[in-house]
């Protein structure tokens, strides 16, 4: 892979490491909760961008704030760099340790703090799973709605840090606009709770701030979710299309013609076949585009919106319709899409998957230009899309262990994201920037931008010592580095369902 | 300095004897800047000045106007987004996007009756600094929950931007989140694009009669938490009843308001739902249509209840669950009050008002976990008022934050809070 410069390693950290350990001893109290053998590391080198991997200097394990504002206190006095980790199942690499770190795992804040019906909220510590919000208020008709494709095993506060999406967040949003209050610990060690139980707060919106901001501005410590009602009932149609045009002309028409869906998916043919010969889920693989639209509320507006996306489709020459009878055949619809990812296993050995995100309008001129960027590199290429919301995460197949092609494709990856804001897109969608696209950080802002951007991370930790090397870049050049790398099927997290 | 550096501060016109400056162009409202940074000039920077007396007093030598950088820049009714000048007027805005059956969906709040008895949405570029948004807050986010990307002139005049048009979009910090409610006090907003809505094909309004206030919490607690997607949540104590001209609030007692929008189909089941979740007799209600409903929700949003009020007014949130208490324990200090938000937002009307009596307001609010904004105060007090309630640790990294976009305090300082 694409060697990538991270901070200067800091040799006097790494000689005074013993130091440290029992310094951080003292303050974790058990033993156990620091860890510092190779073999006990080990499993922290990576997070889900596996492709990257370092070992870290330390790894803590705290158990409180007060641990976590020691921690960070002691770190900050002696100028050591602390990379925080919840789940580990970001795609960008935002929680790749650095070798002369301290990374702090939350992964013993895992327990729901309160479920306040009343109030309709879930306090939580932040490294509970997302999905696991909505099962403990589901028994009373709630969930919570952002639901990352990994929300079986990425966790809260990893979302609060990513602003992660979801297929369902054309319609509920992101996590930025789910969330109530935060508690953040600063790299000085201060303890700060943004927000609440209440909506909006008063003063600087810090939450909104640190929400996305990938690890750099403050360790979350716990976070308050909004939850839902869940709709009284969802629906789900699958439609086949002759041309992917066709297809992303519906998308602009079902928007503008009034109908938000809960969620629209676009996948090409390739795609939609592998996903099908994975799974089995009953799609039209002889349609050159299919797209997944779901609308949920009451039954006669479920229905109602239906019929408006079926008039819209057939009048952009839909080759089939086919809408969910149950709660079996929604699930099934979906299991495909879900299975996207691990489908392109089969068809490669290795994948990168991509994460821009375009105004709907341009699906099909981005789409030519991959498919145009595939015969140049000569690289087979299948596309999904969070469509509804101009999200798109193409696959680009190629075998790393033939060298030129690994860095054909790192070439290829970054010719999209740079298409992707051309046409007045963003690099990232919902992966974040990470180390990933780090270097690309400069075809989206200019040099006043990042150094504004760059101050703020100042104002909150001077010594730029949380979570150092990630987002911005460290050189003052636009290169291109790697995405997703997937070797042999063997992601970190091989079986959860990526989208 | 570098030469580009040299090259950017550069300005061409001579600011010093213009004391309110209209600028026409971004570069303008750049140059303007960074001639009152290189001459430690603080500035007051202000819209159509619908909200300017939102906020502390605070001194300023020279005024930036920014009604004049209006206009739409781009409007994309299928990608569903605007890009505006920040002196665009709400109401410009509304009628292009009415054009295309959509909508700003968080409902800018007015504060013309409030301030001068005239209705005025004001500018845009207010109503992002100011963060207030309507009814809809609990179903749809308030202002900054509908900022795509936004691009400011920080205190140094330089242009900065962040976000873009596309919904999806997590590259870099979120400026546009905290940027939107800071009151000008951080940067000068120059452009917004803003994520809009479908208007809903239909409204109706679920009218309870004569529920007191703790029922009528009850009702406001189970229609937020059914499926019936409501979209508005009031309460208005029965002497703000003969303010409501509408045929269909001929009842006598208080108002409680429930809003339900959509597919024309859905609506008369979802009111039927939640009727009955409610459990309410058939002489307990009537319904409110399509356009008393948007009178009904208009007089709400822009604060018609309080028209020409002589006292001064409160914007408290707390979690609904402590509507009750904090209204029963602030009973004896306020005059009138109405709770939007579904139970979340009480606004307050005092008469007398000092730091002693807002001391107890801010104890009984900290007690339910609450905040409050004052939004309306009398000249005489807002020298000894705290306007927004700050905590010492949110101050020192607030002051932080402001040093990093406006290291020299020349915009809007103090207009917040002393020293920012």
């Amino acid at each position: 892979m694409t060697q990538l410069q991270m901070p200067k390693v800091d040799n006097q950290a790494l000689e005074k490491r013993e130091l440290y350990v029992s310094e951080l001893q003292k303050i974790l109290i058990k033993k156990e909760n620091v860890l510092s053998h190779s073999d006990e590391i080990k499993p922290y080198e990576t997070d889900a961008l596996t492709a990257y991997r370092q070992m870290p200097m330390i790894v803590v394990l705290p158990e409180t704030v007060e641990q976590v504002s020691s921690i960070l206190k002691f770190c900050n006095q002696n100028k050591i760099k602390v990379v925080p980790r919840g789940a580990g199942t970001g795609l960008s690499g935002g929680s790749l340790p650095l070798k002369d770190c301290v990374l702090m795992s939350m992964s013993k804040f895992n327990k729901i703090i309160e479920v306040d019906y009343e109030n309709r909220c879930v306090k939580a510590q932040p490294c509970v799973t997302n999905l696991s919000i909505t099962h403990a208020v589901q028994d009373k008709g709630f969930y919570y709605a952002p639901d990352p494709s990994s929300q079986m095993a990425c966790s809260i506060g990893g979302n609060v840090a990513e602003n992660s999406g979801g297929v369902h967040s054309l319609k509920y949003g992101a996590t930025t606009n789910n969330i109530l209050g935060i508690e953040v610990v600063l790299m000085d060690g201060t303890i700060v709770s943004f927000g609440g139980k209440t909506m909006d707060s008063e003063g600087y919106d810090f939450m909104g701030l640190m929400t996305g901001s990938e690890g750099l501005l403050g360790v979350i410590t716990e976070v308050t979710v909004k939850i839902l009602k869940k709709p009284e009932t969802v629906k789900t149609a699958l439609i086949g299309f002759s041309s992917i045009d066709d297809a992303g002309n519906s998308v602009s028409q079902i928007i503008s013609g009034g109908c938000i869906p809960a969620g629209m998916e676009i996948m090409d043919k390739a795609l939609t076949k592998a996903t099908d010969d994975h799974v089995k889920a009953g799609y039209p693989t002889d349609a050159e585009a299919m797209m997944i639209v779901e609308f949920d509320g009451t039954e006669s507006e479920v229905n109602e919106y239906m019929e408006i996306v079926k008039s819209i489709c057939q009048k952009n020459n839909s080759s089939s319709f086919k809408t969910s009878e149950s709660e079996e055949d929604r699930k099934r619809f979906w299991a495909g899409r879900k299975a996207a990812f691990p489908a392109c296993g089969v068809l490669a050995p290795d994948y990168l998957c991509m994460d821009g995100s375009i105004p709907r309008s341009k699906l099909s001129e981005v789409l030519k230009e991959i498919n145009r960027l595939s015969k140049k590199y000569n690289l087979p290429v299948a596309n999904a899309f969070h469509a509804g919301d101009g999200n798109l995460h193409p696959l680009i197949m190629f075998d790393a262990n033939d060298e030129e092609s690994l860095r054909k494709t790192e070439e290829f990856g970054a010719e999209i994201l740079k298409y992707c804001v051309k046409v007045g897109g963003a690099l990232t969608g919902e992966h974040g920037v990470g180390i990933e696209k780090r270097e690309l950080m400069c075809e989206a802002f200019n040099d006043v931008d990042i150094q504004q951007q760059l101050k703020i991370k100042l104002s909150l930790d001077p010594y730029s010592l949380l979570n150092p090397g990630k987002v911005y870049p460290i050189l003052r050049k636009c290169a291109e580095e790697g995405r997703v790398h997937v070797h042999q099927g063997k992601t970190k997290f091989p079986d959860i369902p990526r989208f | 300095m570098s030469i580009k550096e040299k090259q950017n501060s550069q300005i061409s016109q001579d600011f010093s004897k213009i004391s309110e400056f209209k600028p026409k162009s971004e570069k303008e409202i750049s140059e303007f800047v960074k001639f009152c940074y290189s001459k430690n000039i603080p500035i007051e920077v202000e819209g159509s000045g619908s909200k300017s007396k939102i906020g502390r007093n605070f001194q300023s030598e020279k005024k930036l106007n920014l009604s004049n950088y209006a206009g739409i820049i781009k409007y994309e009714p299928e990608e569903l987004y605007i890009k505006v000048k920040s002196g665009t007027t709400i109401n410009e805005i509304n009628q292009a996007l009415d054009k295309n059956g959509q909508q700003l969906a968080f409902e800018p709040q007015s504060f013309g009756y409030l301030f001068t008895g005239v209705n005025n949405l004001g500018t845009i570029g207010g109503v992002i600094s100011t963060n207030f948004s309507g009814s809809r807050r609990f179903k749809v986010g308030s202002a900054r929950d509908h900022v795509l990307g936004i691009k400011v002139v920080n205190g140094r005049g330089e242009i900065v931007k962040s976000g873009g048009t596309v919904v999806k979009n997590v590259t870099g910090y979120d400026l546009s989140k905290i940027i939107t409610g800071s009151f000008g006090t951080l940067a000068v907003i120059s452009e917004i694009s803003l994520k809009v809505l479908p208007k809903p094909p239909s409204i109706k309004t679920l009218i309870i009669h004569n529920a007191q206030l703790k029922k009528s919490l009850e009702y406001l607690a189970i229609s937020l938490s059914s499926s019936s997607d409501v979209s508005g949540g009031v309460f208005y104590p029965e002497y703000f009843r003969n303010q409501f001209s509408l045929n269909d609030l001929t009842n006598k007692g208080p108002i409680t308001a429930i809003r339900v929008e959509g597919a024309t189909s859905s609506i008369e089941k979802r009111l039927e739902n939640l009727r009955k979740e409610i459990g309410l007799l058939d002489d307990e209600f009537n319904y409110l249509d399509d356009e008393q409903s948007k009178i009904f929700w208009k007089f709400t949003q822009n604060l018609k209840a309080f028209e020409k009020s002589d006292k001064n007014l409160i914007k408290v949130v707390i979690p609904p669950s402590k509507a009750l208490k904090t209204i029963n324990n602030l009973k004896k200090l306020f005059t009138r009050y109405f709770i939007d938000w579904g139970g979340n937002l009480i606004w307050m009307e005092i008469g007398k008002l000092n730091s002693e009596i807002l001391r107890e307001i801010v104890e009984v609010i900290d007690n339910v976990g609450g905040y409050y904004i004052i939004v309306k105060l009398d000249d005489g007090l807002k020298a000894g008022i705290d306007v927004f309630k700050i905590n010492s640790i949110k101050y020192k990294i607030s002051q932080n934050l402001k040093n990093s976009f406006d290291p020299k305090r020349i915009l809007n300082p103090g207009k917040m809070y002393s020293g920012i």
